[in-house]
């Protein structure tokens, strides 16, 4: 990967506590998978960066490499992958997402 | 482009030989499915390696051909 990508991934992911790489904008997602976890974060009241791939290639190619991870979206707390779609869904539904925010200092909305 | 099912479920099998692999195909496509993997080899693993486990299995084809895997993963039950 480009060096100037991957430097930009980790300013992203080092400059603000919940990153999302996502296809559109937290406004306008572009995907469905997207949509989905947007609306998660946004009913926990988590205040996050959107980072549009679509609007990047270097970045919508780098950031799978970053994180060994095929697929958009990606989400980031303090630093760290914490899922996909999929994963982020299912400890959504657990209450696990909200403990591991809270961990990390994230307020979140009870 | 899409891929069928049961090549999905050998691939993940050739990875995980033990792996029980149920796979549905969301909307008749052959292009949005969900698939539910259970493997011993997911024992003590995060999730995020657990998805990455299959992912590997299925050797660069998701998010090229295999557009969208829902994917549920775990260890067996004792």
């Amino acid at each position: 990967m480009d060096t100037t990508v991957h430097e930009r991934i980790n300013q992203e992911v080092a400059d603000n506590p919940v990153v999302l790489f996502m296809k559109g904008s937290p406004v306008f997602p572009q995907c469905g998978f997207s949509a989905a976890v947007v609306q998660i974060l946004s009913h926990l009241g988590v205040k996050f960066k959107g980072v549009d791939v679509l609007a990047d290639p270097g970045i919508r190619q780098g950031i799978k490499e970053f994180s060994n991870w095929p697929t958009i979206p990606q989400l980031y707390v303090k630093g760290e992958f914490v899922g996909g779609c999929d994963i982020i869904r299912e400890m959504y539904e657990t209450g696990e997402l909200q403990q591991v925010l809270e961990q990390k200092g994230v307020p979140v909305r009870a | 482009m899409a891929m069928d099912a049961a090549m999905i479920e050998r691939l993940i099998k050739e990875s995980l030989p033990d792996a029980q692999v149920s796979i549905e195909d969301l909307r008749g496509d052959g292009d949005h499915y969900a698939a539910h993997v259970v493997s011993n080899a997911f024992r003590g693993k995060t999730r995020v390696q657990q998805h990455q486990m299959v992912y590997q299995a299925l050797r660069g084809r998701m998010g090229n051909e295999l557009h969208a895997l829902a994917l549920q993963t775990g260890a067996p039950e004792d």
